[in-house]
Parts: structure tokens; C-alpha cells; sequence
């Protein structure tokens, strides 16, 4: 470790006292206004109640399907940028984070066809189609 | 390794932003996540990693259930209850998820009030939060209960595909356990935060390492992550 990161790592943990000033508070880690919190926490409120509408008037099909993902996809990202702060990261981390979970897609179209094939084969020698 | 301070102008230097900056910050030959402490750090990686153990779950599901000549389940009807004499589908699953997002709601208010060195409220509102995760925890042994009882068996159930059983109880069971692990975590953070820790950098017991408030945005980061997983457990197995 560097001369300099000794010197920062004392100056970070100095007393606590330093570090009860406006100025020093405001500094330190991630702070956002509450209303930001209570407004994401309403809209996860809102979006949970239409994703269980959805089921609730029975939707079905492509419809039922695209709603579900739509509000799946909003609340996870409404949690990821900002009650995990996501959105206020430097972007090697928010990359390096969100980047590798995509590759995710190609197992599951690999899946997707694999089981596609296994089912053709049970209904060719197994069983009547549902 | 410390954090770094971003904001005191003294220390240091601006740096780029965009690709120049992911760039620049990964080939710097020093630590490529700048203003990241490690804790935080490592946290991130190690969700990244849970991240790909529920999408293995959730895969092995959907393989079963494409493939499968049986009907799945409907888990409309599965997990539906009579709630005075009201027949409401999916009823208890849409109270867990109210839980379980209120949780998050009161982890982000937790955070805020560490960041602003507010010992009392942040204990408070972190066990308040653990409160909500034991309660979602209570309704899950509920439910698995309930389906055990109406012979739901990870190789069989009486409504349709055996695959039903196998993939409830891993799924399901796996997100219980993160949960109740995060229970834990909260419950020891808060007792060390309303200890007043992280005000007089006492020395942790392990570690030995003085500890600040970013270990209450560390646990935040774990606690918004199981609520996370439920979104896509919610979605992709009560819903579809």
C-alpha cells in the first residue's frame, strides 16, 4: 500500500466527531433524497398490484405473458437503479455487474430448443400432447 | 482497502466518465472499481454469482415445465385461499409480495438514515426490516405446510406435471433460506449499528478492522437483492 492510501485510510477513519458537520455528512456514501425512496416504493406498490391483476381477471395468453414481463422488468429495475443505487455507480461497476447476467439469455434459448426436442420425443414415443 | 472520497476535491483527481472511463478505470493497473470500497464491492460480486445460481433454477424449471406431456399445475388455483368465504387465487403470494417490497421500502430508509449517521433510526428501521423478512418467512412455512398437507411431494402432486413438487420446493426453498440468512445479517448489523459501532469505530470482532455506516448499505445491497430474486420467482413460477 501506497504512502498516500496509509494517509487516506487514517484520514478515513479518523474520530467521529469530524464527520458530524453538514459539510462531512453530505459527503459521505450514497445519499439521495427520502422522497426519491418513497416515490420508488410506491411505484413497486403499484406494479406488484398489477402484476397480481393480472392473474386476478385471468388474462391469458401473449397478453398475460408480456404484462408479466413488462411488470417483472420495471420493478427489477426499478430496485436495481435505485434502492441498490445502481444509477449513481461509476460505469465499471454497473457493467461489470449487469453485463454477465445477459449471457444468461443463451443458456436459456439452448434450453428453450433442448426442451422443445426432449418434448417432441416423449409425444412421438410416450405419451398424447396436452 | 478504504473508500475512497470522492467529493473531497483535495484528494481526487477527476476522473472520465463513459466508455473512456470504464476504459481508463480498468486498465489504471490499480483497482478498477474507484470509488467502491471492497465490502461493497464484494458484495456485488457475490450477488452477481447468486444471480446465476437462481437463473439455473429458474432454467431447470422452465426446461421441465416446456418439455413436460402433462398439464402444469395452475398455480392460480394451487396457491389460492378462502379468505371469508371469498375465493382469492394467488391471494397469499400477492400478500408476500407486498411484505416482502415493504421490507425494501424500510432497508432504503435504513441506508439513508446510516449515511446521515443517525444511530437510532437506522436500527430501528433495519429491524423493522428483518421484521418483515421473518413475516415472509412465517407465510412461506405456511404455504409450504399447506401444499405438504395436500400431498404435494418434489415427485408428485395430485394436479398434474410431478415436476410441480421438485421445482416449488428448490426454487422456493433456496429463496426462503436467503431470506432467513438475511434476517440474521440484518439482526447482527442493527445490533452493532444501535450500538453505536460505526460512531466511535469500534473494532469488529473478526476482523478487527474498524467498521463505518456502508456496512448498513453492504446489507441493504443483499436485502434488495433476495426481494429482487422474489420478482422473478413471483413472475416467472406464481404467475406464468
Amino acid at each position: 500500500m501506497t504512502n498516500a492510501a496509509v494517509h487516506m485510510e487514517e484520514r478515513l477513519h479518523a474520530p467521529a466527531h469530524g464527520a458530524v458537520g453538514t459539510e462531512a455528512v453530505h459527503a459521505e456514501g450514497q445519499q439521495h433524497p427520502i422522497k426519491l425512496y418513497l416515490v420508488v416504493w410506491g411505484w413497486l406498490f403499484v406494479l406488484s398490484t398489477f402484476s397480481y391483476l393480472v392473474d386476478y381477471f385471468g388474462l391469458h395468453g401473449y397478453l398475460r405473458w408480456s404484462l408479466i414481463l413488462l411488470f417483472m422488468m420495471l420493478k427489477a429495475g426499478l430496485i436495481v437503479a435505485v434502492f441498490m443505487h445502481m444509477a449513481w455507480e461509476r460505469l465499471a461497476l454497473t457493467y461489470a455487474i449487469l453485463l454477465p447476467p445477459v449471457v444468461v439469455f443463451v443458456f436459456v434459448a439452448i434450453m428453450a430448443l433442448e426442451s422443445e426436442y426432449t418434448r417432441f420425443l416423449r409425444v412421438l414415443f410416450f405419451a398424447t400432447p396436452s | 482497502m478504504a473508500e475512497t472520497v470522492l467529493t473531497n476535491p483535495g484528494q481526487s483527481p477527476a476522473r472520465l466518465e463513459g466508455w473512456r472511463g470504464i476504459a481508463a478505470d480498468w486498465a489504471s493497473d490499480q483497482r478498477a472499481f474507484k470509488n467502491v470500497s471492497w465490502g461493497k464491492a464484494m458484495m456485488w460480486i457475490f450477488l452477481l454469482s447468486d444471480t446465476f445460481i437462481f437463473s439455473c433454477f429458474l432454467l431447470s424449471y422452465m426446461t421441465a415445465r416446456m418439455s413436460t406431456t402433462v398439464p402444469w399445475p395452475n398455480p392460480s388455483e394451487v396457491f389460492a385461499l378462502d379468505i371469508g368465504g371469498n375465493h382469492m387465487p394467488l391471494i397469499l403470494i400477492a400478500i408476500m409480495t407486498f411484505v416482502l417490497i415493504s421490507s425494501s421500502g424500510t432497508m432504503a430508509m435504513a441506508v439513508n438514515f446510516g449515511y446521515r449517521r443517525d444511530r437510532v433510526r437506522t436500527a430501528i428501521l433495519m429491524l423493522v426490516t428483518a421484521a418483515f423478512g421473518a413475516t415472509f418467512v412465517g407465510m412461506q412455512a405456511f404455504e409450504w405446510t399447506k401444499l405438504i398437507m395436500e400431498g404435494v411431494r418434489p415427485w408428485g402432486n395430485p394436479w398434474g406435471a410431478p415436476q410441480f413438487g421438485a421445482s416449488f420446493f428448490m426454487i422456493t426453498g433456496f429463496h426462503g433460506t436467503h431470506v432467513t440468512f438475511g434476517v440474521i445479517f440484518l439482526i447482527a448489523i442493527a445490533r452493532k449499528v444501535f450500538r453505536g459501532d460505526f460512531d466511535v469505530e469500534r473494532r469488529g470482532f473478526f476482523t478487527s478492522r474498524r467498521g463505518n455506516y456502508e456496512i448498513v448499505e453492504i446489507t441493504g445491497l443483499y436485502w434488495h437483492f433476495v426481494d429482487l430474486v422474489w420478482v422473478f420467482i413471483f413472475a416467472f413460477f406464481y404467475l406464468w
